[in-house]
């Protein structure tokens, strides 16, 4: 059975652009995502395309403008109004901003404590007990319990939003860019521990992210988004055959890569990511795509299965000939 | 080889509660005219503090201690007069940072941000110092140059300012562009087209760049020579592809395996342990408590900076003993 | 232990600061134990009016022959009252808007606000007048008078703190937990924001003192309690020939609102994050 399952999320935000006008932000524009027990999903894209909208719908933290969320097959508006607590305890929330997310005048131990009181989830005198053992499972001595989080480093207060979700034993932690703001020998040792508690608890992640090369290792399956719709989205074997959405493949050319052969030429998009007021015409990605023909500038692609994942392109079929050659194709087996 | 910039035993302190922090520690390096030398290390190694004191411009409410010899041609650039360095910013050094929003006035259109220092230091006129500005943004390839130069920054987006902190830097065509990550604040596309366009002017112009980052891939795309910092000191130095392909400080291996998200079995490789802060560094080498190589004698004294390939140098007693990564 | 000396320390690193303390100091001193030492009844005729200084009455006596020392111990009494009394009530009512206002923003936050507007808008001192003249007059009343025209200050800084507060990432954490609004609002986010308001209901003492001298000087304050504002009010009459007699209470009001806000500004410069760096 489907833990999570998104179905048409829309958020769309009024703005007012002054003189009594206003406008419409589509920062989520129909998604659907699945989301197995135990699973790791990961959302990439750049900023601005919706993927903290998204994750804060997915959390209960905000309403989407349409769209469902279902949480093992419950809808999730309904459970946040029959039983709000039963919804907390399955869904948390792990944040990007180390400083922001945690309060800085509350003790470690009394942030990581906040969920076990409030659920009632051991008695209190076996509270302390409890939130040194989440301590300890998130790599953190127990003495940090009594500590400010001033004194904590910034891999260090992640930990704790880690150790502060993990304490009501949740079916799904989304985590928004957990990693971005920190270093990277940093970065990695908090990506294990997420991997390790997934093994150790069999807890799912909806994993956002903007960096496609630090998902692949953790991922079982990957979408990719572009003002807010999934370009493409399939299971993780598709970092090793390759991108078809020539957004997914620009992403994916234009991070950094140490050894990178020198002569490589990698073509590079042209300008911004357009406003998502007004999204372009037709496909939201032709004014920038070193692919588009006339009907990408009308008609807008439908996100259709292709090679065995999801691509919303005009040119995925094409897309996929160049990329592969013949009998690879063949062995490949594309319907 | 003749030297553009050269940095001898640059020390740079702050004073705090607990006496003067090092910030900056014993660091020698030097710039080739046309060439690009990038600083890389985690947060707080110092990366900013060193890139900050060469064209002297550390706030002075912070009251830096700095000491050794920054030459810019020959000349000393610490304890030079403030008008006098002032002079040299801009027709010598050009610096960007990483926040764009925060280095462009809000209140002032782009065009005057751009005029006034062609105004100033190359005493310009009004009109020819807009000309000259229409043909920087054109060649930081901002769209629309004429329409731009009326416009204020928050009408721009993050990567099209700073192409034009860039167009500014450029406005004097300084021979030493100093760009404190640049790109950090971006988005990859973004980034991607940032550092071509640094790279393509560094080229055209034959200017040197001192890039600072934290991204080994930046540097492996974009660099000549690459500094490896760790808790205010220079660990490794060396060209870019020898120092990516076979590293010989504990340091930069593991930085390098972080930063090629190298994994097994789902897990990443990790440096253990945290950078340790300026008043809690170990006597010998800093790196000692977090180095899977550490033997006694890390801890007995700092490490000296020694050969350890073509053109390479490490601060590490136990450098030979490394394997290629 | 370290934490609250140093904070003692940056509180009192400046001179303005340990002079406004100590002045206070003196002051409540004297209003707390000088009516029990000095048990001179204020309102009784003891001697001729309009006395100078003497050893018998040490700041002579007033119009009607009462004690003004009596009357300054007393009046400081009343005074730090209704200041401080006042102010907690303004601090009080400004937390409760500007906290709902703030956090929950939307409707709850313009229907708020425009109310907020409204007590700005209206000149306090008039607004009072008119509480003042439809309730009796009693010393209560003031002080609650004082506390309904403040609110509002209080009101807009909390409100603009608990908005900045209330989009950050550890507010939407304990969200997620299933944290009620009311533990949100009361022990997450107040303990991060009671800096600037203490800051601000500090200085509102100091105001609010002001504000009772000035009612008692037009005689529309209690009558069967002295006050500074109200000796002041009984010196004017007679300013040429017996000057002394308004000066006395005036210097006190000066001096306890300059004490007040020497001590609050020193408050701030402690409390305030960004110059705790030096
Ligand atoms: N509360 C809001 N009001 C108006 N616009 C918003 C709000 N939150 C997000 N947006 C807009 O929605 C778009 C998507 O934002 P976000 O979900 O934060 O993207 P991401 O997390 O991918 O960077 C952006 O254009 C952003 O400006
Ligand atoms: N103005 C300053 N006052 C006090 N300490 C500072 C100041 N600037 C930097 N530092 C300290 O110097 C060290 C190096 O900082 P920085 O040069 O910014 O590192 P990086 O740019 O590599 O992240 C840090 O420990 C930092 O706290
Ligand atoms: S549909 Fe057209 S514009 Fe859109 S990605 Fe495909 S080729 Fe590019
Ligand atoms: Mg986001
Ligand atoms: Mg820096």
């Amino acid at each position: 059975m489907t833990l999570l399952k998104v179905h048409k999320l829309v958020r769309h935000f009024p703005v007012s652009r002054g003189f009594g006008s206003s406008a419409i932000v589509r920062a989520v524009d129909g998604v659907d995502l699945e989301i197995a027990p135990g699973e790791t999903l990961a959302i990439v894209g750049e900023s601005g395309c919706g993927k903290s909208s998204l994750a804060r719908c997915v959390a209960g933290l905000d309403t989407a403008t349409s769209g469902k969320v279902e949480v093992e097959g419950t809808d999730s508006a309904d459970m946040l109004t029959a039983d709000p607590m039963r919804f907390r305890r399955s869904i948390q929330m792990v944040f990007q901003d180390p400083y922001s997310s945690v309060n800085p005048r509350r003790r470690i131990g009394e942030i990581i404590g906040d969920g076990l009181r409030l659920h009632k989830l051991v008695p209190r005198a076996q509270r302390a007990e409890r939130v040194r053992e989440l301590l300890e499972q998130v790599g953190l001595a127990a003495d940090y319990a009594d500590r400010y989080p001033h004194e904590l480093s910034g891999g260090q207060r992640q930990r704790v939003s880690i150790a502060r979700a993990l304490a009501v034993n949740p079916r799904l932690i989304v985590c928004d860019e957990p990693v971005s703001a920190l270093d990277v020998s940093v970065q990695a040792q908090v990506m294990n521990l997420l991997v390790r508690l997934q093994r150790d608890h069999g807890v799912a992640y909806l994993f956002i992210s903007h960096d496609l090369a630090l998902v692949r290792h953790i991922a079982h399956k990957v979408a990719v988004m572009y003002l807010g719709q999934v370009v493409e989205s399939g299971d993780a074997a598709i970092f090793d055959q390759g991108f078809l959405h020539p957004y997914a493949q620009s992403l994916f050319d234009a991070a950094p890569r140490i050894g990178r052969p020198e002569g490589e030429e990698v073509e590079l998009l042209e300008g911004d990511v357009p406003s998502p007021i007004s999204p372009p015409s037709g496909c939201r990605f032709h004014t920038r795509c070193p692919q588009t023909i006339d009907r990408c500038k009308v008609e807008a692609p439908d996100l259709r299965p292709v090679a065995g994942r999801d691509v919303r392109c005009h040119r995925a079929e094409e897309m996929l000939a160049r990329m592969m050659p013949p009998q690879a194709e063949a062995a490949f087996g594309t319907g | 080889m003749t030297s553009l910039l050269t940095v001898k035993s640059l020390c740079v302190g702050f004073p705090g509660k607990r006496g003067v922090l090092p910030a900056v520690e014993d660091l020698d390096f030097h710039i080739a005219p046309g060439e690009t030398l990038a600083i890389v290390g985690e947060s707080g190694s110092g990366k900013s503090t060193a890139a900050l004191s060469i064209p002297g411009l550390l706030s002075r409410s912070s009251r830096p201690v700095v000491s050794g010899s920054v030459r810019f041609e020959g000349q000393e650039m610490l304890n030079m007069p403030d008008r006098k360095l002032a002079r040299m910013r801009g027709p010598d050094v050009g610096m960007i940072f990483q926040d764009p929003s925060t280095s462009l006035n809000p209140v002032f259109t782009i065009g005057r941000q751009i005029c006034e220092p062609l105004r100033t230091h190359m005493g310009l006129d009004a009109r020819a110092a807009e000309a000259r500005a229409i043909e920087l943004l054109e060649l930081v390839k901002v769209s629309a140059p004429e329409q731009r130069l009326a416009q204020y920054p928050h009408n721009l987006s993050g990567g099209m300012r700073q192409r034009v902190m860039i167009a500014i830097a450029l406005a004097c065509s300084p021979r030493l562009l100093i760009a404190d990550e640049p790109t950090t604040a971006l988005d990859v596309t973004v980034q991607a087209q940032v550092l071509r366009l640094i790279s393509g002017l560094q080229k055209s112009l034959g200017m040197a760049v001192l890039l600072i980052t934290h991204d080994l891939g930046v540097v492996w795309e974009t660099a000549d020579r690459v500094i490896v910092m760790y808790a205010g000191r220079k660990v490794e130095e060396g060209p870019v592809r020898r120092i990516l392909s076979q590293p010989s400080h504990p340091y930069t291996e593991g930085l390098l395996r972080a930063a090629r998200k190298e994994g097994r079995d789902g897990f990443l490789t990790e440096i253990p342990g945290v950078v340790p802060p300026p008043h809690q560094r170990p006597p010998g080498c800093a790196f000692e408590p977090r180095c899977a190589r550490a033997i006694a004698a890390c801890r007995a004294a700092v490490p000296a900076i020694r050969s350890t390939g073509p053109g390479q140098v490490a601060a590490c007693i136990r450098a030979e003993e490394g394997q290629p990564a | 232990m370290s934490r609250s000396s140093d904070f003692l320390r940056r509180l009192f690193s400046s001179w303005t600061t340990a002079l406004g303390a100590v002045l206070l100091f003196i002051i409540v001193v004297a209003a707390i134990f000088g009516p029990i030492v000095y048990t001179v009844d204020p309102f009784e005729m003891l001697g001729r009016p309009a006395q100078l200084p003497s050893a018998r009455f040490p700041l002579g006596t007033d119009v009607s022959g009462r004690d003004i020392l009596a009357g300054i111990l007393n009046g400081a009494r009343v005074s730090l009252i209704v200041g401080l009394a006042a102010s907690l009530g303004a601090t009080l009512i400004g937390i409760v808007i500007g906290a709902l206002s703030g956090y929950f923003g939307g409707l709850i936050d313009d229907t708020l606000m425009r109310i907020t507007d409204f007590f700005l808008t209206v000149p306090n001192f008039v607004l009072l007048l008119v509480i003042v003249s439809v309730f009796t007059s009693t010393i209560e009343v003031i002080t609650l008078a004082i506390a309904f025209v403040s609110w509002p200050s209080v009101a807009r800084l909390v409100r603009s703190e608990f908005a900045s507060h209330a989009s950050r990432e550890y507010v939407h954490a304990c969200r997620g937990l299933g944290m009620s609004h009311m533990e949100i609002m009361g022990r997450q986010i107040l303990p991060n924001v009671m800096a600037p308001i203490i800051v601000v209901s500090s200085l509102m003492v100091a105001s609010a003192i002001l504000t009772e001298a000035g009612l008692s000087f037009l005689g529309l304050s209690d009558p069967d309690i002295v006050s500074w504002g109200y000796m002041i009010g009984v010196g004017r009459t007679v300013l040429r020939s017996a000057w002394w007699m308004a000066a006395i209470p005036g210097v006190m009001i000066v001096l306890a609102v300059l004490a007040i806000n020497l001590v609050g500004e020193g408050l701030n410069d402690a409390l305030n994050p960004r110059m705790r760096q030096r």
